[in-house]
């Protein structure tokens, strides 16, 4: 069988970045929420913001720990299965990832430890100290690799010279056109993805019955930032879709399924993109809201995908959906938050079970949105690497398409192990709860002596994957 | 001005990759003696010994990695493509052990498929590190400022037997690190175990210095022509009296001379791979200047790590005088 390098090569760094961005989303986020609830508890003594910072340390630790495992992979992929590319780019970009492990890898990586193991051994606010730092450098990592990812789709501040770049200007290299964009929606997206974790959380506590005090605070807590970051993500995705039509319009052409740039653009609300008859099937769609939103002008026209090359069209019917799944939920997650705001002004915020039941299912929803927003920017950006400057093709490695596929096959099968166990821990955290103390004392600490009744208890109590669901919430502590 | 940013360069992933080996060496140390340690509580001991800082350590794989992209990106697309499988292979094995420090603790009292994983993948990590360490050692085809080669030119005898030199090597330096960090039976462990490790590492140190020159003849040549082998004989030497120094203080009961020892040690084997090799990054054929990257990038990159890189190593040092002392029993978060 004969295997194609660069098609194999795309699909395994598909997946290795999709399950990467899972875990950054969610610590980027958590990181910040531990901080903000450990500099509560200084401010304010209130043990339940203790209580919860250590819980959800313990769940940001899993999920920090598979964030750098499969992270690390992504940083020598691109030599491995990109090599062509780093030759290319490593000029311009690759420092900008060098200052991502100077500047934040190593502060995160570090100060984690204090977080986690610091408690017996430091005073609070260096443990909360520890905490902000932590979450800084979660957000200046994503600032450096957002800057070099933004350069492949708006480069700028470069030269290019026998077929390789070279920097010209650094400010404009970092700041590149659709950085600030892209970064401000990234660094949202995952404080609003956590935030829907939070409220998950705190409504499945509630409908249980238990932890009382703290499913009330996480469900405030998390109610106020959707409420926040859900409409101004909305706004800045706008902003970010218009920087977008300056630099890259084939990918808004193709993001609203728009052909001919001659006529004003609807919005497109359901459809089914045809690239061979270039129309798209079954439309539903608000004629001129396109150009209204996109050119701010009832009549106004915009590039459509007839104005383009076909070898330079990106998958249309990808783009198209992708780009609806996120903005569905991101409208989704608006009406959540206001729903909320609604309940809180009533009083009944806390009590009613329809808000709770549905809130209780919100987890994935930022995360599925994050991963369709990535293959919008980056589907969009094909056939090229590095926007107008090298093709996907032209970036891959001299590596034969039977390795990258026996690689393939083992990053899908290790990862969805790997995935699949640690989402079952962090449903077994969950259940737990935040007052799992005493559950740790039996079960989790080193070092006791073991009496055999202690012995039989755990083996009671404890359970595998695969032998049925997890403990039920209400069952008692133990 | 273009003649030493690569040369501060290399120095400066020479010492990331050195601090990587040390560092991360001692932790996937400690794992490849899991099997060894029979109890849980031991085993327990031994993870919590290493906990804090296993993340930390990691990420000077990452500067090593990324570093080389930043500063000779030509070597890193020549490297990575040459070495594609052991590469991949062993960043997957490091998913396994890096997963292992917080399913192990929570799957319980069912963990011990986390603890076949955590030794596991710490042993195939290790050994994969060593057969990338002698695949590039032993030279690597370039045509055109690209690989050449096929996708198993790494695999040969020496790559495999430089591999389980690593092993080995590692396990030493957890072994030392529990007798200075734990007491008690892990304490015991390790006193055990270091004694036969170092003549097993000595060994293969032995037959590396050998099996290279005969090997290469540009290490041969680098070694054993006038006037290098009158300048570099103090280098066996030196490790010959260290690795003494290390065997007497295990008998003795020392707790903190074997461990830094066996880096010394380490270092030692470092300072003859470097100076066999310099100033080839991807030997056979192109230095440090055939592969660096544009001095604009270089310079940009150093400036900024002229500052941080002292920041970095002082918080490093933070935590570990945090962590210091011997492990208390239940120490730990979970
Ligand atoms: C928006 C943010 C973001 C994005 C787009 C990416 N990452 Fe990431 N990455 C992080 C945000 C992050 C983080 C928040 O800093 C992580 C996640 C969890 C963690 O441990 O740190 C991390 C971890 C992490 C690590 C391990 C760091 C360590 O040792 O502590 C590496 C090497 C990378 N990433 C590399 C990459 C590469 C090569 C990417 C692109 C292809 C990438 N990341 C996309
Ligand atoms: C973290 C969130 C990200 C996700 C979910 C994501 C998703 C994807 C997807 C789906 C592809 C395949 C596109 C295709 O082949 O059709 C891709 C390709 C690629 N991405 Fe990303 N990406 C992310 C971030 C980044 C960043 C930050 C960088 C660089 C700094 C980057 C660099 C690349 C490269 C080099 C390719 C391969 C070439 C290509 O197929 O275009 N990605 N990514
Ligand atoms: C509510 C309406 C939203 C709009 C109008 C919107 C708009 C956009 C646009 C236009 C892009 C493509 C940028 C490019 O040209 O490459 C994008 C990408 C992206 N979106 Fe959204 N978005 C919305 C909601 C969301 C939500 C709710 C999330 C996640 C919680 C999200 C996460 C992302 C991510 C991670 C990317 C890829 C990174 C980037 O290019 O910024 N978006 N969004």
């Amino acid at each position: 069988m004969e295997f194609d390098p660069v098609t194999l090569a795309r699909i395994q760094f598909a997946f290795t970045v999709s399950f990467h961005i899972i875990f950054p989303a969610f610590t980027i986020g958590l990181s910040a929420y531990i901080a903000v609830l450990l500099l509560m508890w200084m401010r304010t003594g209130q043990e339940k913001y203790h209580r919860l910072a250590r819980f959800w340390t313990k769940i940001f630790a899993i999920s920090f720990a598979m964030g750098v495992v499969s992270g690390i992979v992504l940083s020598y992929q691109f030599g491995t299965n990109w090599s062509r590319f780093s030759e290319f780019s490593g000029n311009v970009i690759g420092p900008l990832i060098g200052y991502e492990v100077l500047m934040a890898f190593y502060l995160e990586a570090t100060f984690l430890g204090i977080l986690l193991f610091g408690w017996n051994r430091l005073p609070p606010w260096l443990i909360t100290l520890a905490s902000v730092l932590v979450a800084l450098g979660t957000a200046t990592s994503a600032f450096w690799i957002l800057s070099a990812n933004s350069w492949m789709q708006t480069p700028a501040g470069h030269e290019v010279r026998d077929g390789i770049a070279y920097p010209v200007d650094w400010l404009r290299v970092i700041f590149n056109p659709s950085f600030p964009y892209r970064f401000a929606h990234m660094l949202n997206a995952a404080y609003l993805t956590t935030a829907a974790v939070v409220l998950a959380v705190g409504a499945r506590y509630l409908l249980a019955g238990r932890h009382g005090e703290e499913s009330r605070t996480m469900l405030r807590m998390a109610v106020g930032m959707i409420a926040v970051s859900a409409p101004l993500q909305l706004v800045i995705g706008d902003l970010h879709g218009l920087n977008t039509l300056e630099h890259q319009p084939v990918k808004v052409a193709a993001m609203e399924g728009h052909w001919s740039g001659e006529e004003p653009g609807h919005l497109v609300l359901f459809g089914l993109p045809d690239e061979e008859e270039r129309t798209n099937h079954f439309e539903i769609a608000i004629p001129h809201l396109g150009s209204l939103i996109l050119t701010h002008d009832w009549d106004g026209t915009y590039p459509g995908m007839a104005d383009f090359p076909e070898d330079e069209w990106p998958p249309v019917v990808n783009v198209f959906f992708t780009f609806r799944l996120m903005v569905g939920i991101g409208l989704l997650l608006i009406a959540t938050g206001f729903w909320g705001l609604y309940l809180w002004w009533r009083g009944r915020l806390f009590d009613n079970s329809l808000f709770l039941r549905t809130a209780s299912y919100m987890w994935p929803l930022g995360f599925v949105a994050i991963v369709a927003g990535w293959f919008v920017t980056e589907q969009g950006r094909q056939p090229w690497l590095v926007h107008g400057l090298m093709r996907t093709v032209d970036g891959v490695s001299p590596v034969p398409g039977a390795s990258v596929a026996s690689t393939l096959a083992l990053f899908v099968f290790i990862y969805g192990v790997v995935f699949t166990m640690g989402i079952f821990y962090i449903n077994r955290l969950i259940n737990r709860g935040p007052m799992g103390e005493a559950i740790e004392a039996a079960a989790g600490l080193p070092n006791r002596p073991m009496s055999a009744a202690e012995e039989a208890a755990r083996e009671a109590t404890g359970r595998e994957p695969g032998e049925g669901p997890g403990r039920p919430l209400t069952a008692p502590k133990g | 001005m273009e003649w030493y940013l690569p040369v501060i360069w290399a120095g400066l992933i020479g010492t990331a990759v050195a601090m990587y080996v040390i560092l991360d060496g001692f932790d996937l140390g400690i794992a490849i003696l899991f099997p060894f340690a029979r109890r849980e509580e031991e085993r327990d001991v031994m993870m919590n010994s290493v906990a804090p800082f296993w993340d930390g350590n990691e990420t000077w794989l990452v500067l090593g990695g990324g570093g080389l992209w930043v500063a000779f990106p030509l070597a890193y697309s020549i490297i990575m493509p040459a070495l594609y499988l052991p590469v991949i292979g062993m960043l997957l094995a490091l998913v396994f052990r890096g997963v292992a420090f917080e399913f192990r603790w929570i799957a319980k009292p069912r963990h011990r498929k986390w603890d076949i994983a955590f030794a596991g993948g710490s042993i195939i990590a290790s050994f994969l590190q060593g057969v990338i360490l002698g695949g590039l050692l032993q030279g690597v085809a370039v045509e055109d400022r690209q690989f050449a080669g096929g996708p198993f030119d790494w695999l040969t005898p020496f790559s495999i037997f430089v591999g389980l030199s690593v092993v080995t090597g590692y396990a030493l330096l957890g072994a030392t690190w529990l007798i200075m960090r734990t007491s008690g039976p892990v304490q015991d462990l390790g006193r055990r175990l270091a004694p036969t490790l170092l003549l097993v590492v000595m060994a293969a140190m032995v037959v590396i210095s050998l099996w290279t020159p005969l090997a290469i003849d540009r290490v041969a040549e680098r070694w054993f022509s006038t006037p290098n082998i009158f300048l570099l004989w103090p280098i066996p030497l030196a490790a010959v009296l260290v690795a003494y120094i290390v065997w007497r203080a295990i008998g003795q009961g020392r707790e903190a001379v074997p461990f830094f020892g066996t880096i010394v040690l380490f270092l030692l084997g470092y300072a003859g791979l470097v100076i066999s090799n310099v100033p080839y990054l991807v030997p056979p054929d192109l230095t440090f200047w055939d592969t660096a990257a544009a001095p604009a990038s270089q310079i940009f990159f150093l400036m900024g790590t002229i500052f941080l890189l002292p920041l970095v190593l002082g918080y490093t040092a933070f935590v570990y005088w945090v962590f210091r002392g011997k492990i208390a029993p239940g120490e730990g978060y979970h």
